[in-house]
């Protein structure tokens, strides 16, 4: 099969669940006696709603080509790095380091994405961006909390830019008896590191008795935890045929980046309480903002790309 | 067929600035003691940067954007054409004389009492110029005082307007983008009998509790 066809097959399952989510709702939202509306069941709602959005922006960009995910992966480091700046405690005398980070150091990524030049684009933000944007902040001239401002900066960079744009770096390795397949590289591992998270959040609200990390992120139990990772597992294995990997190595594959995922999620809530916000942000509705949505994948996404690349690409 | 053409552009424009507003900050109103509805308000709010009264201007819902009228300085909107077209035509903005002493205030407080009496509502920045400094709020002129006299029965709004300073601070040209948000307080009045000074710094400090409510 070629693969749009699949990619076709994988959306029209994913609308199909989403379509019997929404009936769910419906049907939760029903049955409240009138006027006690329930901010649970709103929420549901919202999330889904959310998800058709999502998943019909990702499928129509799959569907669009590889430029059009790279524009797409592009708008959201875009968001994301807008929500991670907005909590540094950045002056008016880093305002031209800022300003170089949006619009020189994030289209930059992208462009040597689409140019497919791995060489530069794995070491664009971590060294040239490192050494360069402390620069102009330093011929400012202002020292006052200098260190916080430019290591937040970077790290702002890296979380927003560097590490998602991993996600549409994939289309560019080149598997032998793959090619042209990346996209569904793509399909797989955000389907997998989101439905990790969904059947976390689901598993945890019907099962969860013991917080796994009560301090950072009480919401989340280790049944929670345990059950969404192994569910996700067995999806990332019922969709292997998408990818190159064996049924193995789909299992693997699929731990190990539902695991970063989980722990990125711990480690972005950490940054969320250190300082004291509840959501990065209230652009996608139900869910809060890009990084709230996207920390999972953040994390995932350079490891399982370098995995990949390692393991099955011609380099 | 020449003013059409001028409301036409105005309009356009007015969208074309809040969609821009919307892309870089994607600013968000929070309504948090007072509610979206149609009354005449004076909205007073901390003055940081240009684009201040463009930001509140856009959460505001569209119908009440076209009542509401920022107060600002005659010298700053009729320096050049294109200013001109953007205070008057698409902010339509009461233009004020700045720095007139004791008449010059007496005349402003006057034109504000007359827009209000016409049924606008007004935004006015009470710190009565840019706020440069680290502190997050200069000490209020009367102004707010007086108009809070004249017409003692409109609300007045305390509006804080987070995080703007920082995506155009003084003397740059390119905008960073960063989250803004613009949150609306409880309206309060001039009390029977309260003084200018204890008026203005009950007015301050409801609006400094709105700082650090949109922090959280």
């Amino acid at each position: 099969m070629n693969a749009l066809s699949e990619l076709l097959r994988v959306l029209g399952v994913a609308l199909g669940f989403l379509l019997i989510a929404s009936l769910v709702a419906q049907w939760l939202a029903w049955r409240q006696p009138a006027g006690h509306e329930s901010p649970i069941i709103d929420n549901l709602t919202a999330r889904i709603n959310a998800w058709w959005a999502m998943v019909l922006l990702l499928g129509a960009a799959c569907i669009a080509g590889d430029l059009a995910l790279i524009l797409l992966f592009a708008f959201c480091s875009f968001a994301a790095l807008r929500e991670c700046l907005t909590l540094t405690r950045t002056s008016r005398h880093d305002h031209r380091a800022l300003a170089v980070a949006f619009f020189v150091v994030l289209p930059a990524q992208y462009a040597l994405i689409a140019a497919n030049w791995y060489g530069l684009y794995s070491i664009f933000i971590p060294v040239y961006a490192f050494l360069f944007l402390p620069i102009l902040a330093a011929l400012r001239g202002s020292t006052d909390q200098f260190l916080i401002r430019v290591a937040e900066t970077q790290w702002a960079l890296m979380i927003a830019v560097f590490c998602l744009s991993h996600v549409p770096a994939l289309l560019t390795l080149s598997i032998p008896g793959s090619e042209g397949r990346g996209l569904l590289l793509i399909v797989w591992l955000v389907a997998v590191v989101q439905l990790s998270d969904v059947f976390q959040y689901i598993v945890g609200k019907l099962l969860g008795r013991h917080p796994v990390a009560p301090k950072l992120s009480p919401s989340k139990t280790r049944e929670g935890t345990v059950g969404g990772i192994a569910i996700a597992v067995l999806i990332g294995v019922g969709m292997h045929g998408i990818t190159p990997f064996s049924p193995l190595a789909a299992a693997g594959a699929a731990l190990l980046v539902t695991c970063m995922g989980f722990l990125g999620g711990l480690v972005l809530s950490a940054v969320k309480r250190d300082r004291g916000i509840k959501d990065w942000g209230h652009l996608i509705a139900g869910h809060g903002g890009f990084v709230d949505r996207l920390d999972s994948v953040l994390f995932a996404a350079p490891v399982f790309f370098h995995l990949v690349r390692f393991f099955y690409a011609d380099t | 067929m020449r003013k059409l053409f001028l409301d036409v552009s105005a309009a356009a424009t007015a969208a074309g600035i809040v969609l821009f507003a919307r892309l870089v900050t994607a600013v968000r109103g929070l309504w948090s003691g007072s509610e979206p509805v149609a009354r005449q308000r004076v909205y007073f709010a901390n003055h940081s940067s240009n684009g201040d009264f463009v930001l509140l201007w856009t959460v505001l819902p569209p119908r009440m954007r076209r009542a509401t009228r920022p107060v600002a300085g005659a010298d700053y909107w009729n320096s050049s054409a294109l200013r001109r077209f953007i205070g008057r035509r698409v902010f339509r903005a009461l233009l004020i004389e700045r720095g007139a002493g004791e008449q010059g205030g007496i005349a402003a407080v006057q034109q504000m009492s007359a827009a209000l009496d016409n049924g606008h509502s007004l935004i006015i920045f009470p710190e009565g110029t840019r706020n440069l400094t680290d502190t997050p709020l200069l000490p209020f002129r009367s102004g707010l005082y007086h108009l809070a006299q004249a017409r003692p029965t409109v609300d007045l709004v305390p509006v804080w307007i987070a995080h703007l300073n920082r995506v155009l601070p003084k003397g740059e040209v390119v905008p960073v983008p960063l989250l803004c948000t613009v949150t609306f307080g409880e309206s309060l009045h001039v009390k029977e009998g309260e003084g200018r000074d204890a008026f203005l710094e009950r007015a301050s400090s409801a609006l400094l509790s709105l700082a650090e409510e949109s922090s959280r």
